[in-house]
């Protein structure tokens, strides 16, 4: 699979979405409109977040991916997954039970990815030391924020660690190991169960690396579902080996804080979008000081919480956290056992850039976009400035910035078109019409039986 | 400058600051960074601007009454002015020395108040003009130019 230039997973089911305009609401870059009554993303904007899958209450977002059956092309079939995937399993399954149920699925190799974590730790913590690496160093981690970065706080892309996240790692700790059984590399497929969108995005379009090494994608949830059709409830041979290399630091990783105890005199834990963007404008007005290192994460409870898991987060974060306390510490997993050339390995973990990609720009004509600026200006100055969304865009600001753009009209404002209505400017039909055309002919007719009524509200 | 109708084009923008309000000291420099950023002005002089505005900001909040922010921004340069009405600056050649502070000990405490405020607005501008009047207040003009 080649990495596409812009990939997204996050797709708009039609026949589900009634046009709510919470999605809209929710985006932290504005990404989302309503047209001809339904969300529309601008894929240039978005970053793979979630936060629309998460807040529509229809689940018409969908989320794509690659069919389990194309494992079956490969002799070595390899299943990659965060740890977390090991917390959405009822208490009565242990991980033993789980390992051979994704063997009956279809995989020849079970590898969870945060392993040989101490590989990543030592990988950072020497960018760390670089005195001209700019502090704070924000990791790379969370895909989602990457993103957010390179296109809302474009000048905050050189404080990214340029080190790769453990998908990686274990990608290619996988390869190599079954290059030692003695696997030719063309006969290794590698797939990988996903927690959020913005890994999907990750893995089929890596930034600052051309092509993935990964062969397909799976959805953690779907995957969940796969497992639990042929798990045993008895239980099921040692496989134990196959977690020789998983510590204790690489269960917790993917959780909050999981990184930012090991790095830095002084770090900080953000977790949740939202709470990121404040900080990152903070950040952005060096109005943060001293600080070496910041774990910045999408998800509130980071992965745990990410919108591809069927489990409750908070119960996830509490069964890892048993789950770390049985394991060692990275530091005492031998070499020997991790078996492969450790300085390639770690070699392979490097990024060698990251670019600032603006999305919030009016053009690259200076002039042409002060002009459209002003406008914007003087628009929002006849706009009611309550923010309701019924235009179709998330606020009075974006509708004004769409308007000068041409992609919107003044007569998108329902209020505006009120009164023009009292000044005979338009007729009541006109106006209704208008509407009509944004939100869909018959969505304003009293009918209990239309889409978002019955047994779909909040 | 001239847009394609012949009309100069200015944006201007207006904040107001309130004395001794450091929770909402940041609003007027986080709002001009999102316009500049929409502009596509480079990465560097956006931080240049924004932190010399956040000190003038914090200038007003930490030691006058009141005070408001004009910005003016037009195609090769932006210009803000911050005055105040406030206790006034009796000598400014010893403000604009580093480490030189009048902030009160309630102000240091919240970390503010280092005597860094002036020197690092010359150091991040391009232009800097400061008039004062002793028990009437300050204004301050910093000038940076685009590239």
């Amino acid at each position: 699979m080649s990495g596409l230039p812009n990939y997204h997973a996050l797709k708009v089911d039609a026949a589900k979405c009634i046009g709510c305009t919470h999605c809209m609401k929710a985006c932290p870059t504005e990404a989302i409109r309503v047209i001809d009554g339904l969300a529309v993303i601008d894929h240039e904007r978005c970053v793979d977040c979630g936060q629309c899958h998460r807040s529509c209450p229809t689940q018409a977002f969908y989320v794509e991916q690659d069919d389990l059956t194309k494992i079956r092309a490969f002799k070595y079939r390899v299943i990659l997954f965060p740890s977390i995937m090991i917390g959405q399993f009822p208490e009565k399954y242990n991980e033993t039970q789980i390992y051979s149920g994704l063997k009956k699925v279809g995989f020849t190799h079970v590898f969870e990815v945060e392993q040989p974590i101490q590989l990543l730790l030592d990988s950072v913590n020497e960018y760390l030391r670089n005195e001209e690496n700019p502090k704070p160093a924000i990791s790379t981690y969370c895909p989602a924020i990457v993103r957010l970065i390179q296109g809302r706080y474009p000048s905050l892309t050189e404080n990214l660690i340029l080190r790769k996240a453990p998908h990686d790692l274990a990608a290619h700790f996988a390869i190599e190991r079954l290059l030692l059984e003695g696997a030719q590399r063309e006969e290794i497929g590698l797939f990988y169960a996903t927690p959020c969108i913005a890994k999907i995005a990750s893995v089929k379009s890596p930034v600052g690396e051309r092509e993935s090494i990964v062969d397909g994608i799976v959805n953690m949830n779907h995957l969940y579902n796969e497992v639990m059709k042929v798990i045993s409830e008895v239980e099921a041979e040692d496989n134990s080996e196959q977690r020789q290399n998983l510590s204790e630091e690489g269960i917790l990783w993917s959780q909050t804080r999981g990184e930012s105890g090991h790095f830095g005199s002084r770090s900080i834990a953000i977790d949740g979008i939202h709470n990121v963007v404040r900080f990152l404008e903070r950040l952005e007005n060096d109005q943060v000081k001293g600080v070496d290192f910041l774990e910045l994460r999408a998800c509130d409870q980071s992965c745990a919480g990410g919108i591809l898991l069927t489990g409750n987060r908070f119960l996830t974060v509490e069964k890892l956290e048993r789950r770390a306390k049985r394991y060692p510490s990275a530091k005492d997993i031998s070499e020997s056992t991790i078996r492969v050339d450790i300085e390639e390995l770690k070699q392979k973990l490097v990024i060698d850039s990251i670019s600032p990609k603006p999305l919030f720009i009016f053009g690259k004509d200076r002039v042409k976009a002060m002009e459209k600026m002003t406008r914007a200006q003087r628009i929002v100055c006849s706009l009611p400035g309550i923010d309701c969304g019924a235009c179709g865009a998330p606020n009075c600001h974006a509708l004004a910035e769409d308007m000068v753009n041409g992609k919107a009209k003044m007569s998108d404002c329902i209020f505006l078109q009120q009164m023009w209505e009292d000044e005979g400017k338009i007729t009541a039909r006109k106006a209704l019409q208008n509407v009509q055309k944004k939100w869909g002919k018959d969505r304003f007719k009293a009918d209990c039986n239309k889409r978002g009524r019955r047994n779909e509200g909040f | 400058m001239e847009g394609v109708w012949g009309r100069l084009f200015i944006l201007k923008l207006i904040f107001s600051i309130q004395g001794g309000d450091f929770t909402h000291a940041g609003h007027p420099s986080s709002e001009v960074k999102k316009v500049l950023k929409q502009l596509d002005i480079d990465g560097k002089t956006i931080k240049n601007i924004v932190i010399a505005l956040y000190e003038a900001e914090v200038n007003v909040v930490a030691h006058a009454w009141r005070g408001t922010v004009d910005v003016e921004i037009d195609e090769s340069k932006i210009t803000i002015l911050v005055s105040d009405e406030g206790p006034g600056i009796p000598d400014i050649e010893q403000a604009m020395q580093a480490g030189f502070s009048t902030a009160s000990k309630q102000v240091r405490e919240m970390g503010f108040g280092a005597g860094m405020g002036l020197p690092n607005m010359k150091k991040n501008t391009d232009e800097l003009y400061i008039e004062s009047e002793v028990g009437k207040g300050t204004t301050v003009k910093m000038v940076n130019n685009f590239s």
